[in-house]
């Protein structure tokens, strides 16, 4: 029995990335992603937090990029590029955890929401949709600012104020599946509540999740670039902290346009890809998208 | 306008309860329950302010007095002032009361009351997010609309493509890039348009004064169309694609209209309803991205006044316009809510 559906979803996953690499700028986003992340994984391997350190920095200060360094300096004569690359720990971190938290939450209210009708699945919808109508932004920078901005808090302000949309959707998903008839068939054959929740909803909204996922990171990121810019985040260097910096010490006025640019494209780019890796994954599981596309 | 909503009609009827009740009453039933809900929303808006903001960490009086010293008499005393000495639920009650009657307290950094200073700089905010969100909205609904008629043309792949790469920045980085090319000026480029504030040191008089606080906008304003307008564009363009395939649009079609007097008669009329939704689902995202940009413009506005409370922090000014803006997000809501029931007829029989 097991092994059955083991077979059926490897080849629907094959038939999913069949169908997933046609998708040109999915499949462009996707590399992106992939070197972004490794070159993330990779870091300590070659740098350590010292490139973040004010007394230890190699270069004059506002340098302009040079073979020494590519990128240019900060107001304290620190690598932009190797600030940069060492920030991109904190800022895939942060926006990999948020997105995590965000799309958990979401799912488990989405779930329950669309499997317990009545009192419950009313409950959980009111109260998703006083979440959604709040500006997600402003009620982030409160938190952070109440919480103070350790990683910690940053990651749960970003994820308690995102879920509400990812929820809404998983409920209309588990709405559908419930309707199909072999979820009667499993509740006639004694399938409990956890059963059909975890057994047969949960994999059918999956890909969703997955879809959506992606475009949450992207959010994320751009939500902790902005809360860091801010001012409510930690002093660990981040893409958004480094912003924040250039701002603060007027790169603007000084024509310091590397320290400006080079965060912003990497933020950029990062957000690119998985904004572009999550469209590609819906296309691929949209059938009506689909059939328009073809 | 007329054409597609009667085409819809029929639909209606059909779908509709039966009864014979006038439609003003469902509608009115309709606003009731929602303004209900509102009311419901605003009311958790206020009693989760009380909470969070007493989860947080420290002493209160010493949080709001921002380590100056004091002696522990003026500790009793500003606690006893402030209420904190009451318990929770009295405390809770009074906030509550307070709010009621408009008493948002007063601020430790400017020693005003904290309305009157969202009062002062509310209009600041007004004009920009207001000016900014019509040339947004009527920038994506127009080119939505173009790209998603003419699916896979350059058109529709350039506009998508910016508005895609727009829509990933962040608001603030674009700021600082306008700001550094256009405001200060960089290379050949002289700087063009003022970097901060609304109006000139010395501002002129009567019409010159439109000029220049229009000439003070123009960076904040483009920041903040630039980002907000491209969502308004990818809605608008998959909404006129659901509509596309219609059998009403072909029926328009086959009567020999023009191409161009399909879509715009016909297919763009239906697809807006749901956009013009979304566009007031979504106003919370441009009162953040106002935020953001009169943080970087230094434009006297509600956001900037939030960002110098979170600066600071100041937390009773925090408080005061996280529920100001809150509310009127859920009100701008509310309103879009029930006037999308009154205007699209198809709405009311779901």
């Amino acid at each position: 029995m097991s092994s059955v559906a083991t077979s059926r979803r490897r080849l629907a996953f094959s038939r999913f990335w069949g169908s997933f690499r046609q998708e040109r700028a999915g499949m462009a986003g996707l590399v992106l992603l992939v070197v972004a992340v490794v070159l993330a994984l990779v870091a300590p391997l070659f740098i350590d937090d010292s490139v973040t350190s004010v007394v230890r920095a190699t270069g004059k200060p506002w340098a302009a990029p040079s073979l020494d360094h590519p990128f240019g300096t900060d107001e304290s004569g620190r690598s932009i590029l190797l600030m940069v690359w060492w920030g991109s720990r904190t800022s895939l971190l942060i926006g990999f955890l948020a997105a995590l938290l965000s799309i958990v939450i979401g799912m488990v209210v989405g779930i329950a929401a669309g499997h317990f009708r009545g009192w419950i699945g009313a409950v959980l919808m009111r109260v998703t949709d006083w979440f959604l109508v709040l500006p997600s932004l402003i009620t982030a920078l409160v938190l952070a600012a109440i919480l103070g901005g350790s990683t910690l808090t940053i990651i749960m302000a970003i994820g308690v104020t995102t879920w509400p949309s990812t929820a809404r959707l998983i409920r209309a998903q588990t709405l559908s599946v419930e309707a199909r008839p072999y979820i009667e068939r499993s509740k006639a054959l004694g399938g409990g509540h956890w059963h059909i929740t975890t057994k047969h909803v949960l994999p059918n909204v999956a890909p969703l999740l997955l879809a959506s996922t992606t475009l949450e990171v992207a959010s994320a990121i751009v939500t902790e670039s902005t809360l860091a810019f801010l001012g409510v985040s930690s002093n660990k260097t981040s893409w958004g902290t480094m912003l924040r910096a250039s701002y603060d010490f007027g790169a603007p006025t000084k024509g310091a346009w590397w320290y400006i640019l080079i965060p912003g494209l990497c933020i950029l780019a990062v957000v690119m890809a998985f904004t572009l890796v999550g469209r590609a994954l819906e296309a691929v599981l949209n059938p009506r998208l689909r059939k328009a596309g073809a | 306008m007329t054409t597609p909503l009667e085409a819809a009609e029929p639909a209606v009827q059909a779908a509709g309860s039966g009864d014979d009740r006038p439609a003003y009453r469902g509608t009115l039933k309709y606003a009731l329950s929602k303004v209900g809900g509102a009311l419901f929303s605003i009311a958790m808006v206020i009693v989760g302010t009380f909470f969070v903001f007493r989860l947080l960490p420290g002493d209160p009086v010493r949080n709001l007095a921002q380590g100056r010293n004091m002696t522990p008499t003026q500790l009793a005393l500003e606690r006893h002032r402030l209420g904190l000495d009451k318990s929770l639920i009295d405390q809770f009650f009074d906030f509550v009361g307070k709010t009621l009657h408009f008493d948002l307290g007063t601020s430790y950094e400017y020693k005003r009351p904290v309305l009157e200073l969202i009062g002062e700089r509310f209009p600041a905010t007004l004009l920009l997010a207001g000016g900014g969100l019509v040339i947004a909205v009527s920038l994506g609904i127009w080119q939505g609309a173009r790209a998603g008629w003419q699916r896979g043309s350059r058109f529709d792949r350039v506009s998508t493509g910016v508005s895609l790469v727009l829509w990933s920045m962040p608001t603030f980085w674009l700021g600082l890039l306008l700001l550094m090319v256009f405001g200060v000026g960089i290379g050949p480029i002289p700087g063009l348009f003022p970097t901060r504030g609304i109006e000139s040191v010395d501002a002129p008089d009567g019409f010159a004064y439109v000029l220049d606080v229009a000439n003070h906008m123009v960076l904040p304003c483009l920041t903040l169309v630039a980002v907000v307008y491209a969502q308004y564009l990818l809605v608008m363009r998959s909404s006129l694609l659901e509509e596309v395939g219609q059998d009403y649009v072909n029926v328009a079609r086959a009567k020999g209209l023009r191409d161009e007097e399909v879509r715009r008669r016909h297919a763009v009329p239906n697809a807006l309803l749901p956009t013009v939704t979304l566009v007031f689902m979504r106003i919370g995202f441009v009162v953040g991205g106002a935020v953001t940009v009169e943080t970087i413009y230094s434009w006297p506005g509600l956001g900037q006044l939030f960002y110098e409370a979170i600066r600071v922090p100041d937390f009773t000014l925090m408080q005061g316009t996280f529920m100001l803006i809150t509310v009127s997000v859920i009100l701008m809501n509310t309103l879009a809510d029930v006037v999308y029931h009154i205007i699209d007829p198809r709405v009311r029989s779901a």
